[in-house]
């Protein structure tokens, strides 16, 4: 690959990347995706719930060909108590057409999606890694990967190398990510047979459910997800790794303790685990969000912390960051500029996008949850619902009024007074609507 | 159904190096490290001090790529790169 040069070169074939990357191939740029797994999907894990917006966009009705799960029908919220569960949800046969979401798994759904980037004529390097980005002055000009003559030159680099980002840490545009950033995951793969699964969670055909769960990740910010799949179920517990510095716990404990409650134990009841996996996820948000575009580079996805954590979505926003990056490629292109002044368009776009006005809301939410004691949010205040509720279904001869009063009793103590519980009610409110 | 580590990890495909893409910079820094922390957050467990020889070993060869130790020592002491191009974890599902 020694004297080749491209129009653009991606780094990264997650969906940041192929979307960046099936963007400028489908306009006839000559584009080159490199990924260091021995296939797109090799390393990537997430819930996962993939949305139809968004990459329906570009690749319109992609669900009658992708490799998805099941189809959404249900999502719930699930407030765990030690034994006992509050639960919020919203069931609609309406979700089915035009359907909303599915579940979904990455070693096929990368694989497809960075096949429909070949099949556009995108160049695949694969089992190959980045290693060091190549520089002219200030301006980017290649890459240079860990194969023999592994340098590639191209007038575009654009960076889809997810929350690990090494290359934008060389860029410069992070130093590293702090521990209240990010927060690490563990899943499984859990097999249970196809019916199994349906009777269980009141599905039909292809109908599946999504469950999020607060509470029981051992007073650490976190959130546990259970989703379901054709014949397998996605069950994992990500949590911020500040407080799992703190709290000298294993990752994989958290997830037993989980397996363990009574709410998810009948559920995966004689399942098989077919896999364990653990991945970072950008928690960041807004204000962690870097320089987005210089003389020759861009950089999409996960990479600029291009995650909804409140709505557990990032598969959609690395897709639309991915096309606006690529779209401001092929732009660049007709008039030949590569400089910040013409990519610069990308760091606009994503400003006038869903991206970016999503991700301004929940500003406020990173500063709530890296904001003193976790164990409040996820430990104190989820217990004291589930007490609340317990004591107000609990017929016991105490007249109502005496109920009511007790009730409140569980939420002022778990906040620690009056005044706290209206303080952490006001910046909840002020984070989710910033 | 609960699992041990070993368990878990025998789940997934991997391809060793025979040289670390993980190395700890120095181990007199490990010594001096109050927490040792990363002996509990690495999620396949990877690291795990000897007071013995007064070093951390790496397990290299179970290391899933996360990144959490990169970013998670208080004192940044571990030098972390990815497995060479085709090595290292390989996932089945995803
Ligand atoms: C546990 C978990 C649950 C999640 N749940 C959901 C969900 O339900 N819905 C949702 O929408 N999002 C979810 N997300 C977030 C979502 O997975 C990410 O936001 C999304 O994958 C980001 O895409 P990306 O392409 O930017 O990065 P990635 O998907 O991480 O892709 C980056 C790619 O770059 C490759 N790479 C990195 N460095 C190099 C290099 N130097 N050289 C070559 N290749 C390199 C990697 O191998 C990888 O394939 C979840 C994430 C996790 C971890
Ligand atoms: S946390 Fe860092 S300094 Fe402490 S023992 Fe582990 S590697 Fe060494
Ligand atoms: S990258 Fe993750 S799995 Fe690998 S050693 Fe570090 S913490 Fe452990």
């Amino acid at each position: 690959m020694a004297d080749e040069r491209f129009d653009a070169v991606v780094v990264g074939a997650g969906p940041a990347g192929s979307a960046a990357a099936y963007t400028m191939a489908k306009a006839g740029l000559k584009v080159a995706l490199i990924e260091r797994g021995e296939f797109p999907g090799a390393k990537n894990i997430f819930g996962g719930v993939i949305y139809r917006r968004q990459l329906e966009d570009l690749i319109p009705e992609f669900w009658k060909e992708a490799p998805l799960e099941r189809t959404v029908v249900q999502q719930s919220m699930w407030v765990l108590g030690e034994e006992s569960a509050v639960m919020l949800g919203h069931h609609n046969q309406r979700y089915k057409d035009p359907p909303n979401c599915w579940t979904g798994l990455r070693v096929k759904f990368d694989q497809w999606f960075a096949g429909k980037a070949e099949q556009a004529g995108a160049v695949p390097i694969y089992e190959t890694v980045v290693t060091q980005i190549l520089r002219d002055g200030e301006r980017v000009v290649g890459v240079k990967t860990d194969r023999d003559d592994g340098e590639l030159y191209a007038d575009i680099v654009i960076l889809a190398d997810g929350v690990n980002s090494l290359l934008g840490k060389q860029l410069g545009i992070h130093h590293e990510w702090g521990p209240d950033e990010v927060s690490l995951a563990v899943k499984e793969v859990i097999a249970l047979p196809r019916q199994t699964i349906q009777d269980r969670f009141n599905l039909e055909g292809d109908e599946g459910c999504t469950i999020e769960i607060v509470g029981q990740t051992c007073q650490m910010a976190g959130l546990g997800f259970l989703y379901t799949n054709q014949d397998t179920i996605s069950l994992g517990v990500g949590v911020m790794v500040s407080d799992l510095k703190k709290a000298r716990v294993k990752p994989y404990a958290v997830l037993d303790g989980l397996k363990q409650h009574p709410m998810i134990r009948k559920l995966i009841r004689g399942g098989e685990v077919k896999e364990y996996s653990g991945h970072l996820i950008p928690e960041g948000g807004f204000n962690s969000m870097p320089k987005l575009a210089g003389d020759g580079w861009m950089v999409v996805g996960d990479a600029a912390q291009m995650v909804n954590a409140v709505h557990r979505e990032g598969t959609n926003l690395a897709v639309t960051s991915g096309r606006l990056a690529g779209e401001t490629a092929i732009e660049a292109h007709k008039v030949g500029h590569f400089g910040v002044g013409a990519l610069d368009a990308y760091t606009r776009k994503i400003r006038e996008s869903i991206i970016h006005k999503d991700l301004k809301k929940y500003r406020g939410v990173h500063q709530l949850l890296g904001f003193g004691d976790s164990s409040l949010l996820f430990d104190k205040m989820p217990q004291a619902l589930n007490d609340a509720i317990y004591n107000m279904l609990l017929v016991d001869g105490m007249p109502k009024k005496e109920k009511q009063k007790k009730v409140m009793r569980y939420f002022r103590e778990a906040a620690g007074g009056n005044a706290e519980l209206v303080r952490l009610g006001m910046k909840g409110w002020r984070a989710m609507n910033g | 159904m609960s699992q041990s580590i070993e368990e878990r990890l025998f789940t997934i495909r991997y391809k060793a190096d025979d040289v670390s893409h993980l190395i700890i910079k120095s181990q007199d820094e490990c010594l001096a490290c109050e927490t040792k922390e990363c002996n509990y957050f690495c999620p396949s467990d990877v690291y795990l001090w000897h007071d013995q020889e007064s070093m951390t070993s790496v397990a290299y060869e179970n290391c899933i790529e996360c990144g959490t130790c990169r970013l998670g020592c208080p004192t940044y002491n571990i030098e972390w790169v990815y497995p060479k191009g085709g090595y290292g974890i390989t996932y089945k599902f995803g």
